[in-house]
């Protein structure tokens, strides 16, 4: 009914529904990810000034802005991955917008994470979970919440000789999330939705391979998780209508219940 | 061949001044005009016109006829700087005798603007621009400098014979009102001045000005039937880019061509009475004495120590102070030796007279288009008899 | 003998900065021959193809025999002096302000004599080298060296401002992650440079070799990314009025060629890096840099580019960072025709194929970092415009004398 959402934002504007933004800034030095350097990069952030108030545009003030489709906080569409190349309206511009909109479990490993950047979440760590907070529900988001937004640039990209060191999921997490739960995507603070060393995994990717695999979201590059509750929380995240788009950066809003 | 009944007369002299905000078309302009007054005729009447002019910017001598409404049958441009009034004279004198034209006008001026000495060095030739100007930019100085140079180190002539000629021929200027310099020099003053180039000092080089000098060159006749004093041209001699083989110039063309001046002349160095040298610096005077013969190759610092070159002394030099000490009025400075001699030579001098003079030698050279000067010329001038 | 120059005291902030002045520049086309020498370090001098002559000022025919065969070719440098003198009246405004400035003229064993300046070492009558040079205003000259090399004789000051000589002078390596940069900001510290700047782009990547850059001498990491404007322009408002010497060491090497590259990714990469890198660096550093080419000592003395040979002809193995190189060296001849007027060189260092991970699979004869640096500092301490290091480098200019079509065709393998 009319009244329920008018209502809705009668409270968004009060304040008794609180709007927690999930976005990182969009700056040249927030990392993006890396490939081996023969491989084709996803292209940093840039910004370009076209004019500022000057002889190049003296009234107004803009900028030409230079950014891949997986850089910053961004989503990922199911098509991103080749598990997921042949499905139905799996590209940004296909995707019904009725999905940018869902309930999130935020699944809280930040003191695990903290003990050990390599800490891989396991079913049984979801399982226990669910035990203290409630059965992760058909359609949610699953969110990550490791803190890792809070850390300097080097210790948030965890880049060692080895490839990166940051957590994630392990295969079989990513698995019985889609096939037990039913989950609406997976989304982390971290660079990439998979662990910093999943390309060591069978499959390797995980979370890229069986989200996108069964037409699953991912959200990456979060922030703010720690201001949401464990459950309630609704996420608005809407890509660029990008024709054919495998994702793209975009403002990641959290409503949750104002504890006033 | 001689040139039987060419005499020079008229000459103008257009009073220096140290900067001018006229064009040099008008020190032209006063310097024809005075010359008409002088020789009693009228603009119309000239009908040769041999101009030298640094400063004319985009005009040459023919732009320079409309500007002036002349209409001659006759016309020579010289830009030969130093050499202008020798050549200038030369190239007249067989107008006259072959019968091309009746009055050839000789004229050269300059203007000074603030700025014109240094872009007239700036843009002064090619090799000057590839080659020269951007060594220090000292201009004329240090190229003089570097000859001087080798010339001490060569014959032994010392800053001291450099000075004697400048603090003879300032007194001779000290009798011409329009003189840049105006003051007595001695020679403790002249080795005390402040370094230009070394081993040049302020009193080696000539002050550049504006001004204007002529002279009317006619057969004998027509100048007798106007009533003007005038000079004969006895002999004339012109040499360009002598000795290219000299790794550095301590002689100039006159040693290639001085027998025929004088066999021309008909008379010898002894017989002069005054010589006008061309003395952009003294060490060009030095060659001018070895290579015109008045002494060997290497003697001139002796010959200097043996003589006073003042007006009224032995060896009679620049009695008009030269441009050392009357200014150096850029092209103009190549006639100033000969509006000087025909003055002299017809009684008439500004300055002091020089006793009884029949005979006088007036040299000029210029052009220092890389490392030397490249233009020399003389002319051997009597008096009517 | 040359006093050693003195480290420069710090700038006073109330005095004015000088501006920069340049001795007269104009030259006939012809004397535009011993510019192309005086740039590559060369001491050519017109010779007369049919008699022999060796002759100077530049000519169109040649003094003895009227040929039109003339051209530049390398002559025995050695000759003598047979006059100087110490100039104190100077009408140009760059002597005036540097009087007294000797000059002097050398006579060539070979013939000609040259008008030349004087290093402080050599004096009337003595045996000398001469060299030719640009001088401040870009322009050929020709200076007379001693003999033999003389004790602090690069810190000779009319020497000194024909050259770039690092010594006491601020650098800035642009990019000090890769070998080439580290061994650049090696060298620099090995020459005297005052400080070296080296620029670090994405610093949560860690790089082989930081902390060997980290430990060499008067070394200063600084953040800059020569990709990212905003960075660029940051590292210049920082330190742009302290860098005398500029060396984009900024590299993007990719092999293949133009139509195997599936698409403009990488070549928008090696572009953004390379060419519009450049023009970053330029816009940011380049204005400052003009401004202080008298700035005393430490006056600002050259922006660095090293730029692959194939810039000057495309290599297809490598064709897409032959284009993107080539597109560099067009902006790197602007840009000298912009700071000439504040006295800045624009050395352009052509090397061959590097010592580096990018080009594994290229036989040798390569370059190893370390003699690309060594080749820099040689070139800045020579004033040279263009340097050519490695055998290849060398193979490219020579063949692109002679034939570039046949190089054209033959570089395709």
């Amino acid at each position: 009914m009319a009244s329920d959402l008018l209502s809705f934002a009668e409270r968004v504007a009060r304040g008794s529904i609180r709007v927690v933004d999930l976005t990182q800034t969009l700056s040249q030095e927030f990392p993006t990810i890396v490939l081996p350097p023969e491989f084709g990069q996803c292209a940093p952030f840039r910004i370009e000034e076209v004019s500022r108030y000057d002889e190049r545009g003296p009234a107004w003030y803009w900028n030409n802005i230079t950014i891949g489709e997986h850089t910053g906080t961004h989503f990922d569409a199911p098509i991103h991955w080749i598990s997921g190349k042949d499905l139905p309206n799996n590209a940004v511009d296909t995707i019904d917008p009725r999905n940018f909109i869902a309930p999130a479990s935020v699944v809280d490993c930040s003191q695990e994470c903290a003990a050990d950047p390599d800490f891989v979440v396991t079913v049984a760590f979801v399982e226990a979970w669910e035990k203290k907070h409630g059965r992760i529900g058909a359609g949610e988001w699953v969110l990550l919440r490791t803190d890792w937004s809070k850390k300097s640039y080097p210790d948030y990209a965890g880049m060692g000789d080895d490839g990166a060191h940051t957590p994630g999921p392990a295969p079989e997490t990513v698995k019985w999330l889609v096939e037990q739960r039913d989950v609406h995507g997976f989304g982390t603070e971290t660079i990439g939705t998979d662990y910093g060393q999943a390309q060591h995994f069978t499959p390797p990717y995980p979370a890229h391979f069986y989200m996108h695999g069964k037409g699953r979201y991912g959200l990456q590059c979060l922030t703010n998780l720690d201001k949401l509750p464990p459950k309630g929380a609704v996420i608005v995240a809407a890509p660029l209508k990008i024709k054919q788009g495998s994702g793209s950066p975009l403002r990641v809003l959290a409503l949750i219940e104002s504890r006033a | 061949m001689a040139y039987d009944g060419v005499v020079a007369c008229a000459p103008v002299t257009i009073p220096y001044r140290r900067y001018s905000t006229n064009s040099a078309h008008w020190w032209i302009g006063r310097a024809l005009h005075d010359l008409t007054r002088t020789a009693k005729i009228r603009p119309q009447d000239i009908d040769g016109l041999v101009l030298s002019s640094f400063t004319l910017g985009a005009d040459t001598a023919v732009g320079v006829t409309q500007h002036l409404g002349l209409t001659p049958r006759w016309l020579d441009h010289v830009p030969l700087g130093g050499a202008s009034g020798v050549v200038g004279l030369r190239r007249a004198a067989r107008a006259v005798q072959s019968g091309d034209a009746q009055f050839v006008a000789c004229v050269a001026g300059d203007t000074n603007h603030v700025d014109s000495f240094r872009k007239t060095l700036t843009t002064f030739s090619r090799f000057a621009q590839d080659a020269v100007y951007p060594y220090g930019s000292g201009g004329a100085n240090a190229s003089f400098a570097l000859i001087t140079r080798n010339y001490m180190n060569k014959y032994g002539a010392r800053r001291e014979d450099f000075g004697k000629l400048c603090v003879a021929q300032r007194d001779n200027a000290l009798a011409i009102p329009f003189a840049m310099m105006k003051k007595k020099l001695t020679l403790d003053e002249y080795m005390a001045a402040r370094p230009i180039s070394d081993p040049l000092h302020l009193f080696d080089c000539v002050m550049p000005c504006a001004g204007a000098e002529a002279f009317l060159v006619c057969r004998a006749d027509v100048a007798k039937s106007l009533g003007l004093p005038a000079v004969r041209v006895l002999s004339t001699v012109e040499r360009h880019n002598a000795f290219p083989d000299d790794p550095i110039q301590y002689r100039g063309g006159w040693a290639l061509d001085v027998d025929e001046l004088w066999q021309m002349a008909g008379v010898k160095p002894d017989d002069v009475d005054l010589v006008e040298t061309y003395d952009d610096y003294p060490v060009i005077v030095i060659m001018q004495f070895e290579d015109l013969g008045f002494c060997g190759k290497g003697e001139g610092p002796d010959f200097i120590r043996g003589h006073s070159f003042t007006t009224d002394g032995s060896f009679p030099h620049n009695t008009s102070g030269g441009q050392l000490s009357t200014g150096q009025a850029g092209a103009a400075g190549g006639y100033l030796g000969f509006t000087e001699a025909i003055r002299q030579l017809t009684g008439v001098p500004i300055g002091k007279p020089v006793k009884d003079a029949r005979l006088a030698v007036v040299s000029g050279f210029g052009m220092i288009n890389y490392d030397r000067g490249l233009s020399s010329g003389a002319a051997v001038l009597g008096r009517a008899s | 003998m040359t006093a050693p120059l003195i480290r420069p005291k710090r700038k006073d902030p109330l005095k004015k900065t000088r501006q920069p002045l340049y001795p007269q520049a104009i030259r006939s086309r012809t004397a535009q021959g011993l510019t192309a020498a005086a740039a590559q370090g060369r001491f050519e001098l017109q010779t007369c193809a049919d008699c022999k002559t060796v002759f100077y000022p530049p000519r169109d025919a040649c003094p003895k025999c009227l040929s039109a065969r003339v051209p530049f070719v390398p002559v025995d440098n050695r000759g003598v002096i047979l006059a100087e003198t110490a100039i104190h009246t100077s009408t140009d405004p760059y002597f005036r302000e540097r009087t007294p400035w000797r000059a002097g003229l050398a006579k060539l064993d070979c013939g000609p004599v040259v008008l030349s300046h004087l290093h402080g070492d050599v004096r009337e009558g003595e045996r000398v080298r001469l060299d030719l040079k640009l001088d401040k205003g870009g322009a050929p000259v020709m200076i007379a060296l001693p003999e033999k090399d003389t004790p602090n004789m690069a810190d000779d000051p009319q020497l000194r401002e024909m050259t770039c000589d690092p010594k006491f002078r601020r650098v800035l390596i642009t990019n000090g992650r890769t070998a080439v940069g580290q061994a650049m900001a090696k060298a620099f510290s090995e020459a005297g440079a005052s400080i070296v700047f080296v620029g670090v782009a994405d610093p949560w990547k860690p790089f082989p070799g930081h902390d060997a850059l980290r430990a060499v001498e008067r070394v200063e990491i600084v953040p800059l990314d020569v990709t990212d404007t905003e960075s660029v322009t940051e590292q210049a408002e920082q330190n742009g009025g302290r860098v005398d010497i500029l060396v984009n060491t900024a590299e993007h090497v990719r092999p293949g060629g133009i139509l195997q590259r599936h698409g403009l990714t990488v070549a928008r990469e090696e572009m953004d890096v390379r060419y519009f890198g450049l023009m970053r660096l330029a816009q940011a550093f380049g204005p400052a840099m003009r401004s202080r080419g008298a700035d005393g000592v430490n006056s600002a003395a050259a922006f660095v580019n090293l730029l692959s040979v194939h810039a000057l002809m495309n290599w297809p193995a490598y064709g897409a960072y032959s284009a993107a190189e080539a597109a560099s060296l067009s902006a790197a001849q602007c840009m000298r025709a912009e700071l000439r007027p504040g006295g800045v060189k624009v050395l352009n260092v052509f090397f061959g194929p590097l010592e580096t991970e990018w080009f594994q699979t290229v036989p040798p004869p390569k370059v190893t970092p370390a003699a690309l640096a060594r080749a820099v500092v040689q070139a800045l301490q020579r004033g040279l415009e263009d340097a050519f290091v490695g055998d290849i480098a060398e193979d490219v200019r020579a063949r692109l004398a002679v034939n570039p079509k046949a190089l054209e065709r033959e570089m395709a393998g």
